[in-house]
């Protein structure tokens, strides 16, 4: 390499660079048997929702595209923020667990093109399962006549896919922070069980305890992703969010039809904000 | 060139690396030597950028902190263990250091054959030798032909035909005109490598000498087992005692603190006494 070609190397973010890291993620995720399970736990769960809620089902009886959508929503709220957060987890404590990323960071490459790309990659991993799921479940209800809100379930599975990489993000954050992988995953499955479960546990118990005024309690809510991605949920197949009783009122009531459009802001900044502090974490934390 | 200036490393309040200041001119070969924990590997992840580090590093007048791309563009960085990546093939990993340097798979596998890599290039990397893994480190290292080579313990953890043959290797490099800088804690190893050795205890340097003044530069000891004749080993012991040296018993034998360069000395001491010894292993 000559002086000059090495003085015009770009200290830059490179596409180029951000693009490679990424493929090679999702090249590793489709080798990965962790990852295929996951899929299949994911897609198998979401066919057999859907198959449960159709109608003339032997398991459920009668049921509406509502029935089959209600069901991928609770099971995309357990299982895609469990998926994001390990993957996520796993990403950075465990390259910098095996050496790999210092073998990386070797190259002329920067943390941040190290880190874009292996967002981009699991994001882009994740978009796979996400899809599989809701395709195998969209297949299942229009090929067994339950009929279908084509937009509604479009709109729920790149919720869904919004949910997975806010978790991704924050799973991410994890591991820039934990100097052991099974660390990394061991925070990933507690904060897992405050989003899915502890925090819509707690905060019913809360409200029910205190006599929570009605825009505290939808504030709670949306604060948990978790949470927001089932309002936005059901905002999309139900069209209003009245089976949450008053603070559902509330909720259309305040912010009308811009609902929906605050939620999945709510939603996106989920899947920027802890993406952007695992980035600063990574990019500034000077050792690896 | 790389310059190093005052260049400094904390771990909370341990220090490993020490007001380290050193040039290495271009073209030269250079070793780090020391024993675990001297700070040797720590200097050549500063100049990697791996760590965060106070004082100054320039390679080839760029600033390691702030052109750390373009200085890593110019690196070969040889790993002490590719222990990672053991599911990918060896052909996908070299492609894909490859690409993180913007070449392409002409480049690979002219390199796989310069380190005789190239019947091996549909392997996992979990299927190699430890010999194969440390050619593929190099081979990695060697991609895009860089003027400097940072190469961290290169022949630990290899057998005695396998060290002979990256030693082999190395030398090659060497001799293409490459500036070399290796750490290792091996003081035959480096006679062989390199031009000057940079000794290090502690996190700092205690000595920049030629490979062969080393010994004498840093008094450096080594340990002969001996196996001796039956029932003359507490003969030795006195006689190596009253001679001057460190000896006691172990399993089989004795063993004797020497000076690495005048190891003979304690023989010609038994020899003297009339003491056979049937043979000897030496430590460092």
């Amino acid at each position: 390499m000559t002086t000059a070609t090495v003085q015009s190397v770009s200290e830059r973010p490179e596409v180029r660079l951000i693009a490679t890291i990424a493929s090679k993620e999702i090249r590793d995720a489709a080798r990965s048997r962790w990852f295929w399970m996951w899929t299949a736990a994911f897609t198998g769960l979401a066919a057999f929702m859907a198959s449960a809620a159709l109608p003339g089902s032997q398991v459920s009886g009668a049921g509406t595209f509502g029935r089959t959508a209600a069901s991928l929503v609770a099971l995309t709220q357990i299982i895609v923020p469990l998926m994001g957060l390990t993957l996520g987890a796993h990403s950075i404590a465990g390259q910098r667990e095996s050496g790999s990323l210092r073998f990386l960071l070797s190259h002329p490459i920067s943390r941040t093109e190290v880190f874009l790309g292996t967002f981009l990659g699991l994001s882009a991993a994740l978009a796979a399962t996400v899809l599989t799921g809701f395709g195998a479940a969209g297949i299942l209800t229009v090929a067994r006549g339950g009929g279908t809100d084509a937009t509604s379930f479009i709109m729920i599975a790149v919720l869904s896919w919004l949910l997975a990489v806010a978790m991704l993000g924050v799973g991410m954050l994890i591991s820039t922070f934990a100097a052991r992988t099974a660390t990394a995953l061991g925070i990933a499955v507690f904060v897992w069980l405050v989003f899915a479960f502890i925090g819509d546990l707690g905060f019913m118990g809360t409200s029910a305890a205190t006599s929570m005024p009605t825009e505290v309690l939808l504030l709670s809510a949306v604060t948990n992703p978790v949470e927001a991605f089932r309002l936005a949920s059901l905002t999309a197949f139900e069209g209003s969010l009245d089976v949450l009783g008053p603070a559902g009122q509330y909720a259309v009531d305040r912010f009308g039809d811009g609902l929906g459009t605050l939620l999945i802001g709510v939603l996106a900044l989920w899947a920027l904000l802890p993406a952007a502090g695992a980035w600063a974490r990574f990019a500034t934390k000077g050792d690896v | 060139m790389i310059t190093i200036d005052h260049l400094t490393k904390t771990y909370g309040p341990t220090t490993v690396v020490d007001d380290v200041t050193l040039v290495v001119p271009d073209g030269a070969a250079y070793a780090f030597w020391g024993p675990n924990g001297a700070g040797k590997t720590t200097v050549i992840r500063c100049i990697l950028g791996l760590v965060a580090y106070d004082g100054t590093i320039t390679v080839e007048g760029m600033d390691a902190r702030s052109r750390g791309k373009a200085v890593r563009s110019i690196i070969g960085y040889v790993p002490q263990e590719l222990a990672f990546y053991d599911d990918m093939a060896v052909i996908d990993l070299l492609d894909y250091s490859a690409a993180l340097r913007g070449l392409g798979p002409d480049r690979v596998e002219e390199v796989a054959g310069t380190v005789d890599l190239g019947g091996h290039m549909d392997k996992k990397v979990s299927e190699l030798s430890g010999g194969l893994k440390q050619r593929l480190g190099i081979a990695s290292a060697l991609i895009p032909d860089p003027p400097i080579l940072l190469l961290d313990e290169p022949t630990s953890n290899l057998d005695a035909h396998a060290r002979d043959s990256a030693i082999e290797l190395l030398i090659s490099l060497r001799n293409q005109g490459r500036t070399l800088l290796i750490t290792s804690h091996h003081a035959d190893e480096v006679g062989m490598l390199v031009d000057s050795v940079v000794a290090m205890d502690q996190g700092r340097i205690t000595t920049i000498c030629r490979p062969e003044d080393l010994s004498e530069e840093v008094g450096l000891k080594a340990w002969m087992q001996l196996i001796l004749s039956n029932g003359s080993a507490d003969h030795a012991l006195e006689v190596l005692a009253r001679s001057g040296f460190v000896a006691r018993r172990n399993t089989g034998g004795i063993l004797v603190e020497v000076s690495a360069q005048r190891k003979g000395a304690a023989l010609d001491a038994l020899h003297a006494a009339g003491i056979r010894i049937d043979d000897l292993e030496v430590w460092r």
